[in-house]
């Protein structure tokens, strides 16, 4: 498994408190770079908007291409889980706007909120302005999100990268990246010559050789490749394997039934099995999708709420959920279980009061259908949705809700 | 043969001499873009989360408003997911962050003769009109960050870096607004 980032991130910070410290190591860099960079200075940010001195764009982007071809370095060659890096969400709309607003306020008061910081912390009075200025804005976006609510939370896309959006491999939007970047420094350059009166003669060679190592490590990023779903599974197999033979993963139904009713829990199901049969009978609240989907809603369930959610797949027997656990697993989602014994199962522990569904005698173990309904009813049978206060059934609780810290901290941003 | 070296400028002692060390010039851009990058990195290996500073904020303002006003928090559901019951607004990652960087900020400027209270602004304007505009700019800033739930540490480099579709879409927006505005506030900064 790729040693990052370390276990001790992916739980609570306040079960290691020495990770508090490492993230304050990692903002003091941060603001010490930004420092060194010239940030703390409004006339320097504000010169980016009159072409005459583009720091603002070669320290931003070149701060993005850098830790972009580093990240997606790293976890080609299987050091980096990139499942458990935090993307942020896109919200499209608000967004967008959000992002014009902050144009604004960049351009009218000179700084944006991490170089307010560092310029108070130099004591540049107007930067200790913004930054209370900023404080007041936050304060007021908090006071005032009720009467947008709905548009906040709007055009909703979760996890959702640029190989997403342009149907690209990593690899071809990296080198794709860094050559834009490139050719923003080439223009920003030129804009500096021609408005800023700058002599080009003058910048260091060296900037040269930083452009090749980004296209050399680029292009080994596009080479490499990012592991795909095989390489993730041989690198959790035999750990996987195990728990799977000891039936630490397979849950009884009953104890589905009681984490259901649980309303600290957040329960996702997920039936893997083909439309026919899900049509005929499934759980309710039961979602469809089918194996080869499964994919395809990793990045929506990597940003569930990991303190308390539990994904529980299930086809007809254990077969076919068996092959979606694996998948999940290797996709590093946590906290996934197997229903035991699949629909069949649940229908022979909670399906008595259905009369008319009769078994058909198809042997256990072939992730077939065992019994005949007599119409296509989904989860309109009383068997799909069973009173947990009703049943009094005895398994061995199996779900250890692992404490995981969200991906985004709780809060955003 | 013996050389004189050129006596140096002697520093001054106690706290006058905080504010009065020979001042140095930036680091070049892109040098500097490297080593953000180098921290904005690590950030992300070590950690799963990259740099941030409006949640920083959002999370110190609500500390100061669940000391005031707890029961306030409680009714605002924005506010709750924060500070909410006994949660504590500064358990989280975006705190130390932040305050970290406000610290590397003062440490940096010291040790380049920066620690200077001044105010920077263009020639043609006055110092309240510049601290008018960047109380403003700094609410409007934090105000529009927070819709966009992060700003451009939080969306642009962690975003940018990790290839999220929407942070780069609203990167484009950041540098659109300032463009768009830049021409109608000239005066106030060339």
């Amino acid at each position: 498994m790729p040693i990052f980032p370390l276990q001790a991130f992916l739980q609570p910070l306040s079960e290691n408190p020495w990770t508090y410290l490492v993230f304050g190591v990692i903002g003091f860099g941060f603001g010490y770079v930004l420092e060194l960079s010239g940030f703390g200075n409004s006339k320097k940010l504000a010169a980016q908007f009159y072409f005459k001195d583009l720091t603002v764009l070669k320290v931003m982007f070149g701060a993005i291409v850098t830790a972009m071809v580093l990240i997606f370095l790293s976890s080609a060659v299987g050091i980096l889980d990139f499942n458990l890096v935090y993307v942020p969400e896109t919200y499209l709309w608000p967004g967008l706007l959000g992002g014009v607003i902050m144009g604004f306020g960049f351009i009218i008061g000179g700084f944006c909120p991490g170089t307010s910081v560092v310029s108070a912390a130099t004591f540049k009075i107007d930067g200790i302005l913004f930054l209370l200025g900023a404080l007041f804005g936050v304060f007021a976006f908090g006071e005032t999100e009720k009467f947008f609510d709905g548009f906040w939370h709007s055009s909703y896309f979760g996890r959702l990268t640029l190989m997403d959006v342009f149907h690209l491999p990593t690899g071809v939007v990296v080198l794709l990246v860094v050559l834009m970047a490139l050719f923003m420094f080439w223009g920003g350059e030129q804009l500096e010559r021609l408005i800023g009166k700058r002599d080009l003669a003058r910048e260091p060679r060296l900037r040269y050789a930083g452009a090749g190592a980004l296209i050399v490590v680029a292009l080994a990023v596009l080479v490499l490749g990012q592991p795909d779903a095989a390489d993730r599974w041989a690198r959790v197999a035999s750990a996987k394997e195990a728990s799977l033979a000891a039936r630490e993963v397979q849950i009884h139904p009953g104890e589905l039934l009681a984490n259901r009713a649980d309303d600290k829990l957040n329960v996702l199901i997920l039936d893997v099995r083909s439309e026919a049969d899900y049509n005929v009978f499934h759980l309710d609240g039961a979602r469809h999708v089918p194996l080869d989907q499964l994919r395809a809603i990793v990045p929506e369930l990597l940003q569930q709420p990991a303190e308390n959610t539990v994904t529980v797949v299930m086809s007809n027997d254990e077969a076919a959920a068996t092959d979606a656990w694996k998948l999940l697993q290797a996709e590093s989602v946590s906290n996934v279980y197997i229903l035991e014994g699949g629909i069949n199962n649940w229908i022979k522990v909670f399906g008595a009061a259905e009369r008319e569904v009769t078994p058909t005698g198809t042997p256990v173990g072939s992730d077939r259908l065992a019994y005949l309904f007599p119409a296509a009813l989904g989860s309109r049978y009383e068997a799909a949705d069973p009173d947990a206060n009703e049943w009094k059934i005895e398994y061995e609780p199996k779900v250890k809700l692992q404490r995981k810290r969200s991906p985004s901290g709780g809060g955003c941003g | 043969m013996t050389t004189i070296a050129p006596a140096r400028p002697k520093p001054r002692a106690g706290l006058r001499g905080v504010f009065s060390r020979p001042e140095k010039p930036y680091i070049h851009p892109y040098l500097g873009g490297a080593l953000l990058g180098i921290v904005l990195f690590l950030a992300f290996l070590i950690t799963r989360n990259g740099l941030g500073a409006s949640g920083g904020m959002n999370r110190y303002v609500a500390v100061v408003e669940d000391a005031i006003a707890p029961g306030h928090i409680d009714r605002t559901p924005y506010l709750l997911k924060l500070a909410g019951g006994a949660k504590n607004p500064l358990d989280d990652w975006s705190v130390p962050v932040i305050t970290g960087a406000l610290l590397g900020g003062m440490v940096s400027g010291f040790f380049n003769g920066r620690l200077k209270a001044e105010i920077n602004k263009g020639p043609r304007i006055t110092n309240r009109t510049r601290l008018l505009l960047a109380f403003t700019g700094g609410a409007i800033m934090a105000y529009g960050a927070r819709m966009a739930r992060g700003c451009t540490s939080g969306q642009g480099l962690s975003g940018g870096a990790t290839l999220s579709a929407g942070s780069w879409a609203l990167m484009m927006c950041i540098f659109g607004g300032a463009y768009a505005l830049a021409y109608f506030l000239r005066k106030t900064w060339n």
